[in-house]
């Protein structure tokens, strides 16, 4: 068959949202709404300073659009995926072009920000180059780098020369000091919550493979906890934790106190054990019982069957829920920030409670990165176990 | 080498096995069978500790199975089941190196026992060593755990319906194989089936057992000529008892010396039975029999087998 259906449909979104949608948004200044402004307009305005940009565009979207009526060979492949990161560097490119224009035309305070436009666009153009690098003969560890790269080179453009104007990184540029810092300190709070949650969670896991009529008690509380909204959970920890710090003043110069990072921490871990105590559980019901009754009567002892037999059999299961929770602890951490504790999630909440969408973007986007990176990093260590390749394995990317 | 004397076992106040008295002399190849539930895999499990007696007593090589540490138990002893349960991330060299590794032997001593196991079994080491269980069919999956099971040279080896999940043909080779091993190396095995035949074929002893109580011990021929009760005989197959006796003699055991006539021959390991069948496929009442060098060593008698079953019975 020739084409790939997938990618025209990609292709034709994307074209369409490029004619319909306002790629930009302009407003005067931050506190009212802006303006949308298409595609053909923003290449009307920057034809003469960006020449080579929209040459490129053309030519691009002109090869992706022949593309579309090749047989998928591996060389149209590798074009298409190296196409439509070009189109996405491109596109932001454009509009950092287009802000430093508006900037210079109307007056410094102006702002552009990325309309919905263009959001569908690099959708589309993301969704069109995994689908081909899905296709393609490489190992997880390839495309991940690839991913990796594609990252790191929006960033450099984005940095670079050129966009300084766009409103994200106008408004990167008035949190500069506290941007590398809030990073660091969700990394902190999602590896604080964790590390309790492991070193319970494992142990909990396998007590309850162990003994089954632990399940009726345990996972009760667990699944009630993860109904719990985080605000509400937040908030509950805050009575007895501030109790605690006035009762006990040691605990207060620990660090304990019923708001910041520590109520943070023990709702994030209450919420991580779950995932992680299901998946080892699950891991370790999976391993074939027969396994087990030879490696018994083998004459192996009890840390022997647990080291050679069930912990590497039932490992990739129980990854997967370490996963989920490492996962859904730095989307979590975001929360934190309303209860003092800092992270992405301050910048986050700064840009909602000031009405600035751009702010919000700011605190959003690197937590949607740090998940991805994460994603991905587990993805790669599956794929590293030394499993045979018979079943238990973690999706790939 | 294994004595049961008047053991008992309940679950939940209800008398699974009752007062059995067994023993199993070095070099025997002892095959429980009973209908399922009958109690004969509790019996199996009973004396490498995998489940608990509650009264009487074990004896192995001479010692109550309670005086020794479970594992230092069951490191003497092989223990082959149906499901296998080779470990999946293992190679095959790495399963059958299980429990030569847990006895501390050295590296080159265990890498030639995995080889040499799996010549014995027939598998090529080169090409068997360094696959994993899941790229073997059933049978080879099959001849490596019995392979692991043999592999530390224990003084018995337990086995629990290992070839029940095998088709015919696997099945029947596998069989061969064993009894070729069991011959070979002269190890005490007990066995736990439910196929009368496998019995018959593979048994120096047959022990039947049914609801708990051992209902008759006794060699293939003396079961067959002479079951205990009418339960025995209904479980070896009432109907086909006769045939199932002409499968334990050879028909070279029964052939005149007289020259080769017209027609087939049979291959010196034939049994009776199989004389029987060729002959009535083709309507003759006589046919030659090969010596295992392939020459003509005499010619079976259909009058003769039925006059040799009768000089059993007398």
């Amino acid at each position: 068959m020739r084409g790939n259906p997938v990618f025209a449909v990609l292709l034709a979104m994307g074209l369409g949202a490029a004619s319909w949608l306002p790629l930009l948004n302009v407003a005067p200044n931050r506190l009212v709404s802006g303006q949308g402004v298409s595609l053909w307009e923003v290449v009307d305005a920057v034809v003469d300073s960006s020449k080579w940009l929209n040459g490129f565009g053309v030519v691009a979207v002109t090869l992706l659009c022949i593309a579309v009526w090749m047989t998928p060979s591996r060389r149209v492949r590798y074009g298409v995926v190296a196409l439509a990161w070009g189109l996405v560097l491109g596109l932001v490119a454009l509009t950092g072009a287009y802000a430093a224009h508006v900037a210079q035309l109307q007056s410094p305070i102006a702002r552009t920000s990325w309309g919905s436009g263009f959001w569908v666009l690099v959708l589309c153009l993301c969704l069109m180059a995994m689908d081909a690098l899905h296709r393609l003969p490489l190992g997880l560890a390839v495309r991940s780098g690839v991913w990796i790269s594609l990252l790191c080179a929006v960033l450099g453009v984005m940095t670079g020369t050129g966009c300084e104007q766009l409103a994200i990184m106008k408004e990167y540029a008035n949190h500069a000091e506290s941007f590398l810092p809030a990073i660091l300190r969700h990394l902190q709070i999602v590896a604080l919550a964790l590390l309790p949650s492991l070193c319970l969670g494992l142990p909990l896991g396998w007590l309850l493979n162990r003994h089954a009529s632990l399940q009726r008690w345990l996972m009760p509380p667990l699944n009630i906890i993860q109904t719990i909204p985080s605000i509400a959970l937040f908030g509950l920890l805050m009575v007895p934790l501030a109790w605690l710090a006035a009762n006990w003043p040691g605990l207060a110069e620990l660090g304990i106190s019923g708001i910041g990072v520590a109520p943070a921490v023990v709702a994030l871990t209450l919420y991580s054990l779950l995932p992680v105590v299901r998946g080892t559980q699950a891991g370790l019901a999976q391993v074939p019982s027969a396994v087990l009754d030879a490696a018994q009567g083998m004459g192996m002892n009890t840390w022997q069957i647990f080291w050679w037999a069930q912990a590497p059999l039932a490992l990739p299961v129980v990854l997967a829920g370490v996963r989920t929770a490492t996962i859904q602890t730095v989307g979590l951490a975001a929360v934190a920030a309303l209860i003092g504790a800092g992270g992405l999630g301050a910048i986050m909440f700064d840009g909602l409670f000031g009405n600035a969408q751009d702010v919000v973007l700011l605190g959003v986007l690197p937590i949607l990165g740090l998940a991805l990176l994460v994603n991905l990093g587990f993805a790669v260590l599956a794929e590293c176990l030394p499993a045979p390749a018979e079943g238990g394995r973690l999706d790939p990317v | 080498m294994i004595r049961f004397e008047n053991i008992g076992k309940s679950y939940d106040g209800h008398r699974v096995i009752d007062g059995l008295n067994l023993h199993v002399a070095r070099g025997e190849f002892v095959v429980l069978i009973g209908a399922s539930g009958s109690g004969k895999s509790t019996v199996l499990k009973m004396i490498n500790r995998l489940e608990p007696h509650d009264c009487g007593r074990i004896l192995f090589d001479g010692r109550e199975i309670y005086d020794f540490e479970p594992r230092a138990l069951r490191l003497r002893m092989g223990y082959a089941i149906q499901s296998v349960g080779l470990f999946p991330h293992w190679t095959v060299a790495r399963n059958i190196a299980a429990v030569p590794h847990l006895l501390g032997w050295s590296p080159s001593k265990i890498s030639e026992r995995v080889d040499e196991l799996l010549r014995l079994f027939d598998l090529d080491p080169e090409l068997y060593r360094t696959r994993y269980p899941h790229q073997l069919s059933g049978g080879q999956q099959q001849r490596v755990g019995v392979a692991r099971a043999l592999a530390g040279d224990p003084d018995v080896l337990l086995m629990d319906e290992p070839f029940g999940a095998l088709d015919p043909v696997t099945r029947a080779a596998l069989q061969s194989e064993l009894k070729r091993i069991h011959q070979l190396s002269g190890k005490t095995i007990v066995m736990v089936t439910h196929d009368i035949d496998e019995a018959l074929q593979l048994a120096t002893r047959i022990v039947v057992i049914d609801r708990g109580t051992v209902l008759q011990v006794a060699t293939p021929l003396e079961l067959l000529t002479q079951p205990a009760n009418s339960f025995v005989a209904d479980f070896l197959g009432r109907s086909d008892m006769g045939i199932k006796l002409l499968s334990l003699r050879r028909a070279s055991d029964l052939v005149r010396s007289q020259a080769a006539k017209p027609g087939e021959s049979l291959p010196s390991n034939a049994s009776v039975r199989e004389a029987i069948s060729a002959m009535a496929l083709h309507q003759v009442a006589s046919i030659n029999v090969l010596d295992a060098a392939g020459v003509h060593l005499g010619v079976l008698h259909a009058s003769d087998v039925f006059t040799a079953l009768g000089a059993v019975h007398a």
